[in-house]
């Protein structure tokens, strides 16, 4: 798939597949190195996302339809660019109580109980799609349908920093305290995003996370270490 | 260079704002920077500085400043009732503040976010290339955050000697007027296939009022409820300046300068880009209407605008 849309007066939207796949995400990697390379004149930044990339364009500089034929005759070259290899870093999470609030439903409306939650969530690696939403936010997907619930309707006003949330079938973490409707299961000690760290944004598109549970106890332990700026979260490469 | 303004009274929520923090929505930074970035360019025009200069963005309840050093300024956008040692000074024109005047503002009278540029810019620290302040991560603009009192804000070097800036005005037809009632021009899409016909028919008919949950990140409106094909959640997916989106309530928000990078609800359109500062300077209670249009009649009304930012731009001698 590759379709190409307006989107508002200084977008174009390019869609690469319906659905949440590795195919597709590099594809979109594959693209978003293209328009690095190519530096198209009128072109400001884009932004890609699990199935597409919305390209943030100036039309005094180029107009809706020459960027599409532009765009539309480089298609077929995507597939000779190579892509670098994959980490995946470790991230403690405390799961439910204060912490996380809609562990229960989330438990309730899938007909399990909480530690079974807990089980699938800690069990898979799951591929940073994309950054997003607020600064260091990673979208992540590989996320069991089994434990899958719909957004709020009506999103919360706040969302602490390092909440850990699912949202029908996707599951993130948010970096900043913010508004939004996820079902928050839980929450990392780790900073995801903090403007005084050399490396602002923790984590990075391409890569893996992996969650792993731990107590009250730990989670003070950790957030001393995060104060300190002493804790590095564990790292290792990805493999299939 | 050199000290600009203290602070005495910091207003409502007064910050340094530009034209954005730009390039870095593809690791979710978002962009922030003036929800009026007409009204800001020109204040920069008037007082001879470059069009992406900070300046202090000022909403409803102004501040109340102390000039530092001889300076020209300019205010666009609200008129805010500013005054200068009590005597009124007029939006979209520059004027000459000196050491030791107090720039005061009163009453609110038309729109709600004003700009205050002066000669050389608002100088503070440029974090990913942007001044603008994105209060929620505490990044950008005067240490991340609101003005308060006791502030000393500082210039950056003048383009040229203050006399020449001073007195500068703009146009008659180049002076939005914000209290006009008149339609909101959107591109529709491009969650169009997840709402029936007959919704975005109504979303295009009907009127909307701009209610008190808005704020720079988005204006929240009230009206019929707007109901899905099937669902209201999407793919997270990219939004623009101006995206409207319509989340399970089925009541629209215009998402504005601090809206996220990316966002999982339904978008049934986009408002176009001259346009913005219409629904910028809106209040809440207002009413909005919309009205659909073509990409290329918006991209045509955007170039129209580019092309005369250009003009003034030379006549400016920036």
């Amino acid at each position: 798939m590759f379709k190409l849309n307006p989107y508002g007066d200084t977008g174009l939207r390019v869609q690469f597949g319906e659905t949440i796949s590795k195919e597709t995400n590099e594809k979109i990697r594959s693209f978003c190195m293209y328009l690095e390379k190519e530096n198209i004149p009128g072109v400001i930044e884009w932004i890609p996302t699990y199935t597409t990339v919305t390209i943030v364009y100036d039309p005094y500089y180029i107009l809706y339809d020459m960027l599409k034929t532009r765009i539309e005759s480089i298609q077929h070259q995507l597939s000779d660019i190579e892509l670098p290899r994959a980490k995946v870093v470790h991230i403690p999470v405390l799961y439910g109580g204060e912490k996380g609030p809609d562990l229960n439903h989330v438990a309730y409306v899938n007909g399990m109980d909480e530690s079974e939650v807990i089980r699938i969530h800690t069990g898979i690696d799951y591929l940073i799609y994309m950054m997003g939403f607020i600064p260091g936010f990673p979208y992540l997907g590989g996320m069991s349908d089994k434990i899958n619930a719909p957004r709020l309707a009506n999103p919360r006003a706040k969302i602490p920093a390092g909440s850990v949330g699912i949202a029908g079938k996707q599951t993130g973490i948010y970096p900043l305290n913010s508004p939004g409707g996820w079902q928050i299961i839980g929450q990392t000690p780790i900073k995801l995003y903090d403007p005084n760290r050399e490396k602002p944004i923790l984590l990075q598109a391409g890569n893996y996370i992996r969650f792993f549970s731990i107590t009250k106890s730990e989670i003070a332990a950790i957030e001393r270490e995060v104060e300190a700026g002493s804790y590095l979260p564990p790292i290792e490469k990805y493999t299939e | 260079m050199g000290k600009l303004f203290e602070v005495i009274k910091p207003g409502l929520a007064t910050a340094v704002q530009d034209l954005g923090r730009i390039g870095y929505q593809q690791y979710g930074v978002v962009v922030s920077g003036a929800m009026d970035n007409y009204a800001l360019q020109i204040a920069n025009l008037l007082v001879g500085n470059d069009r992406d200069k900070a300046g202090l963005e000022v909403v409803i309840m102004g501040p109340e400043l102390l000039v530092l050093n001889d300076t020209v300024i300019a205010i666009c956008g609200a008129d805010l009732s500013a005054e200068l040692d009590g005597e009124p000074v007029s939006v979209w024109k520059s004027f000459t503040a000196k050491k030791g005047q107090r720039l005061t503002f009163g009453q609110p009278k038309v729109g709600s976010y004003a700009y205050i540029a002066a000669a050389g810019g608002i100088n503070t620290p440029l974090v990913m290339g942007s001044r603008s302040t994105y209060i929620k991560a505490e990044l950008g603009g005067f240490e991340g955050r609101y003005l308060q009192k006791d502030d000393r804000l500082e210039a950056g070097q003048a383009g040229k000697p203050l006399k020449q800036l001073s007195g500068r005005g703009l146009t008659e037809s180049a002076v939005p007027d914000y209290s006009l009632q008149r339609k909101i021009r959107v591109v529709l899409g491009p969650d169009l296939r997840s709402f029936p016909d007959n919704v975005v028919e109504k979303f295009c008919a009907s009127q909307f009022k701009m209610t008190a949950q808005s704020d720079r990140m988005g204006y929240r409106l009230e009206g019929p409820k707007l109901t899905h094909k099937e669902g209201a959640d999407i793919l997270s997916d990219a939004i623009l300046p101006g995206t409207i989106q319509v989340p399970a309530n089925g009541q629209p928000i215009i998402l504005l300068a601090d809206r996220q990078t990316t966002g999982g609800y339904t978008r049934i359109a986009t408002v176009i880009s001259v346009d913005l500062p219409y629904v910028v300077q809106k209040l809440s209670g207002s009413i909005l209407q919309f009205e659909a249009v073509s990409v290329e009649a918006a991209q045509r009304l955007y170039v129209e605008r580019e092309t005369l930012l250009r003009k003034l731009t030379i006549r400016a001698g920036v």
